[in-house]
């Protein structure tokens, strides 16, 4: 990303945009060079004055907020906040609901991580030349990917649903007892993980499918001469090849196991005994339903970090990879 | 088999391809099953049973009552005007924002360019749906709770859309644009009369994914929105779901599933593979 960047400056369209003077005492041309260059670059500063008044009040403002929330407290919902300091974040790490929706969050992360990533490239491997039928598969599989996660929340109300439900009318009678899917604390979490694994393969597929293109084709063909087995092609041709691919779709399934939880919002509401509380729904009910801002914040503000920190780990990957997918 | 036809010669006699294939086969139909119940239970007569609500095979006697009663309950013309003014909304305006700033990035020289670069990279790396409680605070002292705008607002300026148009505006020859300078037409004009009418590719892959995005979004506009009649389809289905819930009316809620993702999937499958390639592009968003 950052060498295309670099290649945009050379490449000027606009003459001469730069008005500096490099003559005379450079100390005292300061101001007047700073003047000479923010006025050389106002086209541009006007250019990008939309996008940064809604940046700077949605997203690094929000940040800020976020901070200076995380610092006060309100007794009841109508006092005026004060100053508490790090009360709010030392308070969350002791909130039992907090940590539980952490644990929820990193058991989820990686049971949605794992199986709709190797889905996913099972997928790809399988699909990976372009004809009717594979299209048609693609599209099956991708189908999930287009709905809404509320939409799918609706049609798993029923396939969860205990007796009468899809799942128990079909495979129910292999059990000895009928799992109550969405009900029991134990499974319920699980339940929620299968949800997103259908509703998110198809698209990671995607990734698998563009990085199957990019394997290159003489290195195949060499190891077809070679007399390599499917399984040997895939462990020293296709998977080093697809490293990249691996670390992105990672990140981004990892983003998504915290930000995409809009089934527990409909399906479970945080329960059974808080099992599928993740931590976007903890600091929803604690901002909506307890109008606590402060917790909230400092909730918000533990997820950012985690968070960006793997964003950073994407951008890396993805500077890599030259562009990215 | 004739499906491995174009498959290279040495692999053709390998079973654990074919074995794979016949897996993923079975995976996409299991992948289908959500949807053909969602289409069989909509066309269900209430008079079948509850025990044959979850039966695969079609009714002998299909009807439209489903669709009739979700559409009754449901306020779904409503929710579909809002979400497409959501939609619209957000689109109409990121579309200035992005190309503005996407010109700037790709053909401009500016003081303090890559620290600006950084601030846009900086949108994708916070994760805007976890900054739900500050924004909605934000929308709130704006005197925007409750209102679609309040709804649209944080998504006016997009980082991804930025990137998008920098990469397309960059790829295009400046000598098209050197042409036009001699001509004497500023920059508006210069965007508005080259920039922009060779880039529509971007600009539909863009609008793709930023209305796909927007369209399922729910959990944003269940903390901006209160009305019932500003709910959008996301949050009206929830709701819907639940009331139907209650009554156990499952074909109802198949019905209603169905009539708010039907013009998701039309459109995918008239646009199938422009879908496809814009969502490869959406990797970060």
């Amino acid at each position: 990303m950052r060498s295309t960047f670099r290649r945009g400056e050379m490449s000027l369209a606009e003459p001469a945009p730069l008005a500096v003077t490099r003559s005379g005492p450079p100390r005292l041309n300061v101001l007047q060079r700073f003047i000479a260059g923010f006025k050389a670059s106002l086209p541009a500063y006007l250019l990008l004055l939309p996008s940064l008044i809604f940046l700077a009040a949605f997203t690094y403002g929000a940040v800020g907020r976020v901070i200076v929330d995380a610092l006060y407290q309100r007794a009841t919902p109508r006092a005026p906040s004060r100053f508490v300091g790090l009360d709010n974040l030392v308070a969350v790490l002791a909130d039992p609901a907090f940590t539980g929706a952490v644990i929820n969050n990193l058991l989820y992360a990686v049971g949605t991580v794992v199986p709709s990533m190797a889905l996913a490239f099972l997928f790809a491997l399988a699909l990976s030349r372009t004809n009717a039928v594979t299209s048609a598969l693609r599209a099956a599989l991708f189908l999930p990917v287009l709905i809404p996660m509320v939409a799918a929340s609706a049609l798993f109300l029923f396939i969860f649903l205990p007796n009468v439900g899809l799942l128990d009318h079909y495979i129910g009678r292999l059990l000895p007892v009928l799992p109550n899917w969405l009900g029991d604390p134990d499974i319920a979490l699980v339940a929620i993980m299968v949800i997103t694994i259908w509703k998110n393969a198809g698209y990671y597929m995607l990734f698998f499918l563009a990085g199957l293109q990019a394997v290159p084709e003489d290195a195949m063909e060499a190891s077809y001469l070679d007399g390599a087995g499917p399984w040997q092609r895939l462990r020293y041709i296709i998977l080093p090849e697809l490293k990249p691919t691996f670390l992105f779709v990672t990140v981004i399934a990892g983003l998504n196991a915290v930000t995409q939880v809009d089934h527990v919002f409909v399906l479970t509401q945080g329960g059974p005994s808080n099992a599928t509380n993740l931590v976007l729904f903890y600091i929803y009910e604690q901002a909506v339903e307890h109008y606590d801002v402060g917790k909230a914040s400092a909730a918000t503000l533990l997820s950012l970090g985690v968070l960006m920190g793997l964003t950073a780990l994407s951008f890396r990957t993805l500077a890599n990879r030259e562009g990215g997918p | 088999m004739k499906l491995f036809k174009d498959a290279p010669l040495a692999t053709r006699d390998e079973i654990t391809p074919k074995l794979g294939f016949v897996l993923v086969v079975l995976l996409a139909l299991v992948w289908l099953i959500p949807f053909l119940w969602m289409v069989v239970a909509t066309l269900r007569p209430p008079s079948d049973g509850i025990n044959a609500m979850a039966e695969l095979m079609p009714s002998l006697k299909p009807t439209l009552d489903n669709i009739k009663d979700a559409w009754d309950i449901g306020d779904f013309p409503r929710y579909f005007l809002n979400t497409t003014i959501i939609c619209t909304g957000i689109l109409l305006v990121q579309f200035v924002t992005v190309t503005l700033a996407g010109f700037a990035f790709a053909r401009l020289s500016f003081a303090g360019k890559s620290l600006i670069f950084y601030l846009f990279l900086l949108q994708l790396m916070l994760v805007p749906v976890l900054l739900i409680v500050p924004n909605l605070t934000l929308v709130a002292k704006l005197g925007l709770y409750d209102t679609l705008t309040g709804v649209m607002m944080p998504f006016f300026a997009s980082a991804f859309g930025t990137f998008l148009m920098r990469q397309a505006f960059e790829a295009i020859p400046t000598e098209l644009e050197d042409a036009a300078l001699i001509d004497g037409a500023g920059v508006f004009a210069r965007i508005r009369h080259i920039y922009v009418p060779l880039s529509l590719p971007s600009f539909s892959a863009f609008a793709i994914v930023s209305v796909t995005s927007h369209w399922n979004d729910f959990l944003w506009p269940l903390m901006v929105i209160n009305s019932p009649d500003k709910r959008p389809l996301t949050v009206g289905l929830s709701v819907f779901t639940k009331t139907a819930e209650g009554t156990q009316a499952w074909g109802t809620i198949a019905a209603g599933t169905l009539i708010v993702i039907a013009p998701l999937l039309v459109t995918f499958l008239i646009f199938q593979k422009r879908f496809i390639s814009s969502f490869v592009t959406s990797g970060i968003k």
